[in-house]
């Protein structure tokens, strides 16, 4: 909460915050000091509370409509295309919405590597995001198999198949999550529930993320710890509403093409054929936002190993603030730290394409080489970097570049002092 | 300074024993009622007729949601399944203790990789071959070449008389 205290100008409005402080908080967010150098890639954050939103509220439309049961689901989710008025806009949304979650999830996660924004003091804003990240993940598996289509069902199969991997208990485990002998009615009743109950735990992991970071305030793309209020920061109310909406804008035509114009292109085919237990699809590849993870697991031959592989992929990321051993946070003064980063996007993205590709021959090379870069990367590369790599002279402030001089004129004059020397 | 155990400490314990039994025994119908109901459990066997089935024909049927496949096989594979080398393979298992009545392979059609079923007479051993991540099966349907760790499951069976197997 904000340093100043705040006092509504009404009666009423006193009255009332005295007893419950919302005004303080609608204060509190308004007048909140941003540094004023925040880039586009800053805007994801608020479109992503959008993304939750759309989806959250698409969901409980279609939850009215929908029916799950496996003798109904699938005739259900028709009838929202064909008969319930607007039925098709509003699940066209609802399945589009989740890639575009995740399109915006990524870029916010990629710019928060770039920047450092997960180093200290924000280490728990940054594991509580990688929770986030990971209750997305169930919930769009578990949404994708609520249309009860093939890939819904041997999605479901193959995935819930994963923890059989688990030594003993693997397979009293994986009937349990079934409720039976095979993924079946009592399989989509309970993916039902969760994927309704998923979004309002993100919500209130998104109220945690928002109150953590605004405990040391927004990092920056100079990285550099700011004083707040002052002449490096703007209140968050006008400015930073204004930039977030207008990138909302810009994000909603791309969100628009794809419902309008593509509403399938992120699907399968094969989801409009209901599903069959006695058939499995002749490809089996989950949604494109989850195929680097599929590569990894499929690049290691042994299925114990491969879903550790995997599970191991996403955790490492909630250690990275202290695998990262660099002290500087921004990529702008990590001249080699930059040049991994595009690396690391390169694999990432090389290991999205192998995912979808067969797992033979050329491709099992390629996703086998990314897999061992992939973990390299986070468990050689980023410590060693720290402490070899020459980083380049990190401003003081942020207006110091441009007008020279800095709110901090101390540590001006001390930087100055160490130069003449 | 030795610290006593007290009276106190004492309730402390007990307090907290009987409150981790009390929590448990809340917590667990919770979770068990996901595990396999009455309704499902009564479904866990199937008579099949298998009169129809020729030579070289595999019929698959749904036992507890899953693909059975029952498959009357032909002399030479049963030739091959039987002269394949014990040390050749990943989970070794002899043809006879996999089919009792070695013209009749009844076993589960789902791959022990990750559950999906493989297509009949397909892959490099004239068995079965999984198209999910590409493991190939022989006439017996012992796991060959490919991720999945165990040969495919032979459920409990029994003919029931000439031409009717029960599953289950």
């Amino acid at each position: 909460m904000s340093e100043h205290e705040y006092t509504p100008k009404s009666k009423v409005g006193k009255w009332f915050n005295d007893r419950l402080p919302l005004l303080t908080l609608a204060n509190h967010l308004t007048d909140y000091p941003t540094p004023k150098n925040l880039n586009y890639w800053w805007t994801f954050g608020g479109i992503l509370t959008f993304c939750l939103i759309t989806q959250i509220v698409t969901g409980l439309v279609l939850a009215m409509h929908y029916i799950a049961h496996a003798d109904m689901a699938f005739q259900s989710v028709e009838h929202i295309m064909r008969d319930v008025n607007y039925g098709w806009l509003i699940r066209y949304i609802h399945a589009n919405g989740a890639s575009m979650f995740f399109l915006a999830v990524y870029i916010h996660i990629f710019r928060s590597l770039f920047y450092g924004s997960y180093k200290s003091p924000r280490e728990i804003i940054w594991i509580i995001g990688i929770i986030i990240y990971l209750l997305m993940m169930a919930a769009a598996f578990l949404g994708y198999v609520l249309p009860w289509g093939q890939m819904s069902f041997w999605g479901a199969t193959v995935i819930t198949n994963l923890f059989s991997a688990i030594p003993l208990v693997g397979e009293g485990i994986v009937t349990w999550l079934w409720g039976g002998y095979s993924v079946d009615n009592p399989t989509l009743t309970r993916f039902f529930t969760l994927h309704y109950l998923i979004p309002f735990l993100i919500l209130g992991l998104v109220v945690l993320h928002i109150w953590a970071l605004h405990v040391p305030g927004n990092n920056n793309p100079i990285g550099i710890d700011i004083k707040k209020p002052s002449k490096d920061t703007v209140p968050f109310h006008p400015y930073i509403v204004i930039k977030d909406g207008f990138a909302l804008l810009m994000f909603m035509i791309v969100f628009a093409f794809f419902v309008f114009y593509t509403p399938n292109i992120l699907g399968h085919a094969d989801n409009y054929i209901e599903a069959n237990p006695l058939v499995t699809p002749a490809h089996i590849v989950p949604e494109w936002y989850l195929l680097p993870f599929y590569a990894i697991l499929r690049s290691v031959p042994d299925k114990l190993l491969g879903v550790i592989a995997m599970l191991s992929a996403i955790l490492i990321l909630a250690a990275l603030p202290w695998l990262d051993t660099s002290k500087i946070r921004s990529a702008v003064f990590r001249p080699l730290y930059k040049q991994f980063y595009w690396i690391l996007v390169a694999d990432v993205l090389i290991l999205g394409y192998v995912g979808a590709m067969p797992a033979e021959g050329l491709y099992l090379l390629i996703a086998r080489i990314a897999t061992a870069y992939y973990f390299l990367h986070f468990l050689v590369v980023l410590p060693i970097l720290g402490f070899k790599e020459r980083t380049t002279p990190v401003p003081l402030s942020i207006t110091e570049p441009i007008l020279g001089g800095s709110p901090n004129l101390a540590a001006v004059k001390k930087r100055d002092t160490f130069k003449d020397q | 300074m030795e610290k006593k155990t007290k009276r106190r400490d004492f309730l402390f314990t007990a307090t907290y024993a009987v409150g981790a039994v009390g929590a448990g025994a809340v917590i667990w119908p919770m979770i068990d009622q996901m595990n396999p109901d009455a309704s499902v459990k009564a479904l866990a066997s199937t008579e099949v007729d298998v009169s129809a089935v020729n030579p070289g024909k595999t019929i698959t049927v749904l036992w507890r949601g899953k693909p059975v496949f029952i498959r009357r096989r032909t002399p030479e594979e049963i030739a091959e399944a039987k002269s394949v080398k014990l040390e050749d393979l990943k989970h070794p298992e002899k043809d006879e203790d996999r089919a009792k009545n070695p013209e009749w392979l009844v076993m589960l059609g789902v791959c022990t990789h990750l559950g999906c079923v493989p297509l009949d007479q397909k892959g490099d051993y004239n068995g079965w071959f999984c198209p999910c991540h590409g493991s190939h099966y022989d006439t017996s349907g012992r796991i060959r070449k490919g991720p999945a760790p165990t040969n495919m499951e032979i459920p409990e069976y029994k003919f029931v008389d000439a031409n009717t197997i029960k599953i289950g």
